[in-house]
């Protein structure tokens, strides 16, 4: 099969559109002993976070006296992908867990609670790529359920290469198998990116492209995040009306 | 130099609700001549300001809370105390006693960890860390009955105007309700079915604090939970 040949019906593994995101569901306040919590269903990745504080920190010399600290914990359980995997955090974990950090940090009032914690725990209950960005996505919808003072939402989604061709929102065949790969984080309303990483090889145009389709992705998600966010009051509204 | 949203709309951190020069209330700051919503709530404009009132947020302790707190650690001089704040809170011996501390006295013996007490919050020190007292009537230990918990920003709402939908509450049920404005709230109910209700009773105003004609609808909610209990 010669390239040229694909391209011409070209289609994604999916049958996706090349800027069309995978089917999106989220859901908040799902836990109810967490202070706030949101559910993701991104594709196959289905994600449940928690966030738990403003509260006291343990260890207390870890604590900040001018402002809270952010704790994120990215942890994929061992049923999450094929085969197995070992529950203990690997080094993947604890970068993804930094990157969440930063990538949240500029949304969140940190100063307006001094000498305390904000944990952030992502659970991966299955992955199928891009999961740092879907992690991202409910954490900020938990932060919101949870009550923090947060400076707007923070939307994150991938753009990337692959067979030739910029595409948004890659699934894990794709992430594995393609050129390259960029996740973003973004705050919507502020016009400001959190986050910003790329793996593989893109020239500066098709690298602009893929930030484009990024920023454009995120305008849908943050959408359904909105509807997930009001969608917890709405209801108590029709049981209103009963 | 407008409003965006109508009053008591619902909206989510970074929306935008006002453009130009206004007063910033609760829950919004201002960045560059916009003011926005840092928290989930209904939004209210009124009186030259702008203010966000929040559907969810931790518990901000002020001076002069009746607050409902667990003792957690007993440290020389000074209970530490859980009251659902950012930071715990402290309560000095001479602010549970009245009497200064001495080395002599058995700390244990007066508050334990694990206990629970109904506190009033007398200061905020340098580092904003609050300062109880047990000090006054219908503060101390809690002997009996059980705390239950909900978002301490629905406690207006569970009070109502002027203690409304409090009153009610207490008059319908027969128990006893204290509440703490950290959203604990103390309940002792004479039989097991009073407490099922307030109970039930509660929960459903934490669900439904942002809607209108709560009280009526709670009335009615108790009169069908009774008729069930019956």
């Amino acid at each position: 099969m010669s390239p040229r040949k694909k391209k011409k019906k070209w289609n994604r593994v999916d049958g996706r559109d090349f800027n069309e995101l995978r089917p999106l569901k989220i859901e908040s306040g799902v836990l109810p002993n967490a202070d706030g919590s949101a559910y993701i269903e991104m594709g196959k990745n289905k994600i449940m976070v928690g966030v738990f504080g403003p509260r006291e920190m343990h260890p207390k010399h870890l604590s900040r006296p001018n402002m809270a600290v952010l704790r994120c914990r990215y942890h994929m359980a061992p049923f999450s992908v094929d085969p197995r995997r070992s529950p203990a955090p690997s080094r993947r974990d604890n970068e993804i867990s930094m990157v969440m950090r930063y990538a949240l940090e500029p949304a969140v009032f940190l100063d307006r609670y001094p000498r305390s914690v904000i944990d952030v725990y992502a659970e991966i209950l299955e992955a199928d790529g891009g999961t740092r960005c879907a992690s991202l996505n409910a954490a900020s919808v938990a932060l919101v359920d949870a009550g923090i003072p947060m400076r707007d939402l923070v939307v994150s989604c991938a753009a990337g290469k692959y067979d030739g061709q910029l595409v948004l929102d890659l699934g894990d065949h794709e992430d594995q198998e393609g050129e390259a790969d960029v996740p973003l984080a973004y705050m919507p309303k502020l016009d400001m990116v959190t986050l910003l990483q790329m793996d593989g090889i893109l020239s500066p145009k098709e690298f602009d492209g893929c930030i484009s389709l990024a920023l454009e992705g995120c305008q849908k998600i943050y959408e359904t995040q909105r509807e997930a966010l009001k969608k917890k009051y709405e209801v108590e509204e029709e049981e209103k009306k009963d | 130099m407008s409003a965006l949203f109508e009053s008591r709309d619902l909206v989510i951190p970074g929306d935008v609700l006002y453009e130009g020069r206004i007063r910033t209330g609760d829950n919004t700051y201002l960045r560059q001549g916009k003011v926005y919503a840092s928290r989930i709530g209904l939004v209210e404009y009124g009186r030259g300001m702008v203010s966000v009132i929040t559907l969810e947020a931790g518990y901000n302790p002020l001076v002069g809370d009746t607050v409902v707190g667990d003792v957690v650690d007993i440290e020389l001089g000074r209970w530490n105390v859980d009251i659902d704040a950012s930071v715990a809170a402290h309560l000095n011996v001479p602010d549970a006693i009245d009497a200064p501390f001495r080395p002599d006295i058995v700390m244990p013996d007066i508050l334990d960890i694990g206990e629970t007490v109904v506190a009033k919050v007398v200061d905020l020190d340098r580092w904003r860390t609050p300062i109880l007292s047990i000090l006054g009537r219908d503060l101390g230990k809690v002997e009996e009955g059980f705390t239950i918990r909900i978002t301490p920003s629905k406690i207006p709402r569970l009070i109502g105007k002027q203690g409304s939908m409090v009153k009610m509450i207490l008059k319908e049920t027969g128990c006893d309700i204290l509440i703490g404005q950290n959203g604990r709230i103390l309940i002792n109910g004479e039989k097991r079915e009073q407490e099922d209700i307030a109970v039930k009773v509660i929960g459903k105003i934490d669900r439904e604090a942002h809607t209108t004609g709560l009280t009526n609808r709670i009335q009615e909610y108790i009169k069908r939970l009774k008729e069930e209990f019956d």
